[in-house]
């Protein structure tokens, strides 16, 4: 307990430096949950490997960077390319896995996570890997609160590509499209959508939204190959926790699985990877509790 | 299947189980973990094939069962307690005498059996009311959380892991010892499922399978029967973990849970051959071992690549699996009744 004192009475500050770290691991989150949600509710696939799209951008951005790219051309040839890649994984395995079993997309994506993991192992080798953006660090409280220059940039990054995403799914014509395919695949099938495109271009503009989170995540935190479990948890705790199509409580739960992983870590540090986890885990007792009021059955 | 097709492919696997030690000394291990991967992907189908109800963390069990043991046996004979023994990180190599080590080992496996059951019994009552993807995205998140949890616990050696009691004889005798508790437990657990499957256990659990709503509306008590299937599978499971462990000599969390190889190999080798039928996991298993182990000695440094891309080839373009396969095209070999006018009616057109 003696954490709890030093979190409550010797030093109250260090509250606010866990905040802001849980909202920098939120906001990655949001990106990465949110297209989650995307795919699991327009085409019902669930994409285990999302954590590994988020990793792959994170690596190609670390390698952009040692080529000695600035970053403001990173992010867009990142999401450029992911978005290339994403097309292509949904040719070549999503499309085939469309109308199979719920089951079939879980396993076939966690194949897909599974080579990603170890392609990127073969390439960059299993270090810890961080982008140096060599900004000044902010100190405040007698450097007890430290604020690098590069988190807020990523911060104010993640907002505003949370925010041309909303504005496209409410306003463009192809965003009007996946909400009209997500609410009957059918009927905007007769109104003269193309289905298969749309498919296509909602599972290339996930792997885009996790491509940017995996920037972020290169910029403020650390990447290693098999850190994709973490964010791919994490997501599908959000994505449970909110409901699909509901983007405030996506951003809500986000926030919450940020800040709830960075005080658990605070407490015992060998059980903050296991915490989305299990917040996943109690999400869905949570749930089947809740249901289970409503369950009228034969006893 | 048939019974006379299957008696005869009883006499060719019963030989092949019985002598292959004999006859390739040098893949004894490699032949032991096929069978356990065989006892894995049979136990999977209990509940993923057959009730429907697909799991990602069956392999919860298997480090329970492995863990338990380990404590069982330790516990029992070693007078310093296990909190000793894990501190002191395999310094200490206690002389079990030989009539000691094999009472634990009974003992180690049996418990790890009965811990993994009561486990089941324990999940099932939250995890059940968990459907389709929901059921195996928990069930993965309850493999990864035992694992994690696992290292946090000093008593079973934390991070560092326990190195099992030493067999008290020669090497080969060892490996040829273990090969055999593999294949037996393989072949009562193959003989078991086939009773059941053939009860109306078996009924009910497809029953479920096909549409749980209309199954309990018929009254059959769904939750009571795949909380049988489930600890079935965990009781398997553990005892498995047991074995492997003592087989493999050092237990720590790797070992214990693997979640991304044994975990989702049994899955994917359940698919392969066809899941929902009884042969299906056993020929999927046997087939998905011998191209692992090919691709592990022939692809090395490549071989988990390799493997991803077999998973996903295997699940998106053979979907059906080997036995579905084979019973599409020749049906009468399964002593399925096809009406063959309709098939040449269907040539002609």
């Amino acid at each position: 307990m003696d954490n709890l004192q030093l979190l409550l009475v010797w030093a109250p500050v260090i509250n606010i430096q866990l905040i802001l770290e849980g909202i920098f691991i939120g906001a990655i989150f949001a990106l990465s949950a949110y297209g989650l949600a995307l795919v699991w509710g327009v085409m019902n696939i669930k994409n285990l490997a999302q954590g590994d799209f988020v990793i792959a951008g994170g690596y190609m951005a670390f390698a952009l960077n040692m080529y000695g790219v600035p970053l403001f051309l990173i992010l867009p040839i990142v999401v450029v390319s992911m978005f290339c890649y994403g097309w292509v994984v949904y040719l070549l395995v999503i499309r085939r896995i469309l109308d199979q079993d719920m089951f079939v997309s879980l396993l076939a994506t966690f194949g897909l996570s599974l080579l990603m993991q170890q392609v990127i192992n073969r390439i960059f080798g299993p270090e810890v890997q961080i982008i140096d953006m060599k900004m000044p660090v902010y100190e405040a409280f007698d450097s007890m609160v430290s604020i690098p220059t590069s988190k807020i940039l990523a911060l104010v990054m993640a907002a505003l590509i949370s925010i041309s995403v909303v504005i496209f799914m409410k306003r463009s014509r192809t965003g009007q499209a996946i909400r009209a395919t997500a609410q009957d695949p059918r009927a905007a099938r007769v109104l003269g959508i193309n289905i298969d495109r749309i498919y296509a271009f909602t599972f290339a503009f996930n792997s885009a939204l996790c491509g940017a989170a995996g920037v972020l995540v290169s910029i403020i935190f650390v990447i290693q190959p098999f850190y994709g479990i973490t964010y791919s948890m994490g997501s599908f705790a959000i994505v449970t926790a909110a409901g699909l199509g509901n983007l405030p409580a996506v951003i809500v739960s986000a926030f919450g699985i940020g800040l709830f992983t960075k005080y658990f870590g605070f407490f015992n540090s060998a059980l903050e990877y296991a915490a989305p986890v299990g917040v996943l885990l109690a999400v869905l007792l949570w749930r089947q509790v809740s249901m289970s009021r409503n369950r009228q059955a034969v006893k | 299947m048939t019974m006379k097709n299957s008696n005869s492919i009883y006499v060719i696997l019963g030989l092949f189980g019985i002598l292959s030690p004999f006859l390739f000394p040098a893949y004894t291990l490699s032949i032991a973990f096929m069978w356990v991967m065989v006892l894995m992907a049979s136990t999977w189908d209990t509940l993923g094939g057959q009730t429907g109800y697909n799991s990602l963390g069956n392999i919860t069990f298997f480090g329970v069962g492995m863990y338990v043991s380990a404590i069982v046996q330790i516990s029992f004979f070693y007078e310093g307690g296990v909190a000793e023994y894990t501190s002191a990180m395999g310094s200490i190599k206690p002389e079990f005498t030989v009539s000691q080590y094999y009472w634990g080992l009974i003992l180690g496996i049996g418990a790890a059996g009965i811990v993994a059951l009561l486990l089941s019994i324990l999940f099932s009552t939250f995890m059940f009311g968990l459907r389709g993807p929901y059921f195996a995205i928990g069930s993965l998140g309850l493999a990864i959380a035992a694992a994690e949890t696992t290292v946090t616990i000093n008593y079973v050696g934390g991070p560092s892991g326990i190195s099992m009691p030493l067999f008290p004889g020669d090497i080969e005798f060892r490996s040829t010892f273990f090969y055999f508790i593999c294949f037996a437990l393989t072949v009562v657990a193959h003989f078991i499922l086939r009773w059941l499957y053939s009860t109306q256990f078996g009924l009910a659990i497809n029953a479920i399978r096909d549409d749980e709503d209309k199954a309990e509306a018929m009254g059959i008590p769904t939750l009571i029967y795949k909380r049988i299937g489930w600890g079935i599978a965990a009781f398997f499971m553990g005892a498995i973990g047991a074995v492997v462990g003592n087989m493999v000599g050092f237990i720590d969390k790797e070992v214990a849970y693997p979640i991304p190889t044994f975990g989702i190999f049994m899955v994917a080798a359940a698919l392969l051959g066809g899941k929902g039928t009884l042969w299906g996991p056993v020929i999927g298993a046997i087939l998905f071992h011998v191209v692992k182990d090919t691709a592990w000695t022939l692809l090395l440094g490549y071989q988990w690549i390799a493997l991803g891309l077999i998973l996903i080839v295997n699940i998106v373009y053979f979907q059906e699996g080997l036995m579905g396969w084979l019973q599409r095209k020749f049906p009468e070999f399964f002593g399925i009744v096809v009406d063959t006018s309709s098939r040449e009616e269907k040539a002609e057109s």
